[in-house]
């Protein structure tokens, strides 16, 4: 069988895996890695996005063996190891940006790509497109496109993150 | 999915001999091979990774935009070439399926996959765009040649896509909510090879040319110059989403967008 050897956030890992092991499997019942969700399977509703050498992708469309020597940051690589969460983590609690929760790691794998693809800005008509790709059946998108609006300008250093 | 063997060859030449195999099947971004797999419509013997071949990038001369067969849509969506050159090419790419999809899908497996509904074909047609591949050109007239068929032998692998930049194009795209994929798509174009006009999404057989379109706005470029013309229905799909009469209005109502917005 196929030998698979990637970093996942930021830890290397080397796994055997059948050719039509999807990477989102890989991640989920090889590495234990749970935060990454499969919702549809289909590739529309955006649960299983990860980042792949820092570009979001849709991690039940992608083989594993598509990702040998790739760097790959899933839900879980976002926190610090003192538990801070990442500012866009931060701002979906702030914003109110999730409701049962599911589609929350896709999204903010989703948000942080669209906000670091962006440093010159992001109108809410751009977030909206940028999010098609991730379904929420619960928030209405509202809060959602708030709480990237709001982590855009931390993430790019133009206003200072909240007092500790 | 049904297992199969993979291969990820780092030549071209390796590839095309990969591909000979009984039931090979290429795989470039993977965002249409692998749901087909999952929904075991394809079972294929042995997978064949283009990855490896080095066919992505984007090069330009005073005349042409070429892109590598491996390029994804996000790349073309943002290339700053493509968007000066030819930016209905770069519009059209920025509208296939999601930011994520775009991350992944490329031009080349788009265009070998030749699904009636994609984007590509028709920037292709109506652009008369050249199709090189490992043992020949092919001009888009005779490229596409129905639902998922086209001039590709089984074992034939597209390495790059060029394109004559046209004085004015545009594309517009009446996508279907869910799927993104087109029901009507109209791409426009005056260029080397005079007005073209190619749609996607409405007909039976793939991508066609609009020859009552092409003469109208090469008389007379102009969204008003296709009033009046209408589009037969033979030929054109009915299902779910759309009938094979709305069809042939969205054409109509697309074409005239797809004019204004050339300029």
């Amino acid at each position: 069988m196929p030998q698979v050897t990637l970093t996942v956030n930021g830890k290397s890992a080397s796994v055997e895996v059948e050719a039509r092991t999807l990477l989102v499997e890989l991640l989920r019942e090889k590495l234990g890695l749970t935060g990454t969700h499969v919702g549809c399977d289909t590739s529309q509703c955006g649960a299983c996005v990860v980042h792949v050498d820092g570009t979001s992708v849709k991690a039940c469309t992608m083989l594993a063996v598509q990702a040998d020597g790739a760097s790959v940051t899933t839900i879980e690589g976002l926190a610090k190891a003192d538990g801070t969460l990442h500012p866009m983590q931060e701002m979906f609690r702030e914003h109110h940006a999730l409701q049962c929760g599911f589609c929350t790691p896709g999204m903010v794998m989703s948000a942080i790509d669209l906000v670091q693809s962006h440093p010159e800005g992001l109108t809410e008509a751009q977030i909206r497109h940028g999010l098609e790709g991730n379904l929420c059946r619960c928030t209405g998108y509202h809060n959602i496109v708030k709480a990237i609006a709001a982590a855009w300008p931390i993430m790019h250093g133009k206003v200072p993150a909240a007092a500790e | 999915m049904y297992d199969f063997a993979y291969q990820k060859p780092a030549s071209l030449a390796d590839a095309v001999k990969a591909l000979g195999a009984e039931d090979a099947k290429a795989l470039a971004g993977g965002q249409t091979l692998i749901p087909v797999l999952k929904q075991r419509l394809n079972k294929p013997s042995v997978v064949v990774d283009l990855s490896r071949l080095g066919l992505s990038g984007i090069s330009l001369t005073g005349e042409t935009v070429t892109i590598g067969a491996m390029t994804t849509h996000a790349t073309v969506a943002n290339s700053a070439d493509v968007k000066r050159a030819i930016p209905a090419l770069a519009h059209l790419a920025s509208l296939i399926g999601d930011e994520q999809v775009r991350h992944r899908g490329t031009i080349g497996g788009s265009l070998a996959n030749n699904d009636p509904s994609a984007d590509y074909p028709a920037a292709v047609l109506a652009l008369g765009a050249t199709i090189k591949t490992d043992r020949r050109t092919i001009a888009a007239d005779d490229y596409f040649q129905g639902m998922f068929a086209t001039a590709l032998e089984p074992n034939e692998v597209i390495t790059s896509v060029t394109f004559p930049i046209p004085a004015k194009a545009a594309y517009m795209k009446f996508n279907n909510p869910a799927s993104r994929y087109a029901m009507v798509g109209v791409f426009v174009a005056k260029g080397p090879q005079g007005v073209r006009v190619a749609i996607t999404g409405a007909g039976q057989g793939g991508v066609f040319r609009h020859a009552a379109y092409e003469a109208a706005l090469a008389a007379n470029w102009s969204a008003d110059a296709l009033n009046g013309i209408t589009t037969p229905t033979d030929g054109l799909n009915s299902d779910i989403h759309a009938s094979a009469e709305y069809r042939a209005h969205l054409i109509g109502v697309m074409a005239k967008r797809a004019t204004a917005a050339a300029g």
